[in-house]
């Protein structure tokens, strides 16, 4: 799993019929201190985020697992929005 | 996923027998402005995209999650159609 920022929503009528009605955010995946790591991605909410909110999403095969329909093209998900980040030293 | 343009067709006559039939797009990844970025790549179309569109491709073993492309060799598929993006920031 990894951390990023919705920054964005997506609007797409056609689309596979497994998706009707899931809802899309356009995420920007970030590391512990906020920096960018790579571009942005789409990833299905199934956590109910909003612009803005940090988050963490799951990627790859393994993102079909939280939507609600088995047969679903999804390679990101939004799986939780994240109350606090708690950073120790390294020792 | 990834935000897509679609820019042109592959055909090929001679493939594996489970994707005849598979309409067979390249794509160039796209910014959040819709320019282009600089790599392409060819996604099975499971929606009916043309020319000039702007997708969402899914890749790896998640694009073999339709009803088009299940349990056939596909790494990419085109698997919604753009209509608008509203960035915050």
């Amino acid at each position: 799993m990894n951390l990023a920022k919705v920054i964005g929503t997506i609007w797409a009528t056609r689309k596979d019929e497994s998706l009707v009605g899931a809802k899309m955010q356009i995420i920007q995946p970030i590391d512990h201190q906020q920096n960018k790591t790579g571009g942005e991605i789409i990833a299905i909410d199934t956590a109910g985020a909003g612009p803005g909110e940090l988050v963490f999403y799951v990627s790859a095969r393994e993102a079909t697992i939280p939507y609600p329909k088995d047969l679903a093209p999804i390679d990101a998900s939004i799986v939780g929005i994240v109350d606090r980040v708690d950073l120790y030293k390294q020792t | 996923m990834i935000l897509a343009k679609v820019v042109g067709t592959v055909w090929a006559s001679q493939k594996d027998e489970r994707l005849v039939g598979a309409k067979l797009q390249i794509v160039r990844p796209v910014e959040l402005d819709y320019s282009l970025k600089n790599n392409f790549f060819v996604a099975v179309d499971t929606v009916g995209a043309g020319v000039g569109e702007v997708v969402l491709v899914c890749q790896g073993s998640s694009a073999r999650q339709t009803v088009m492309t299940e349990n056939k060799a596909v790494d990419a598929a085109i698997m919604a159609i753009v209509d608008k993006l509203d960035v915050v920031e």
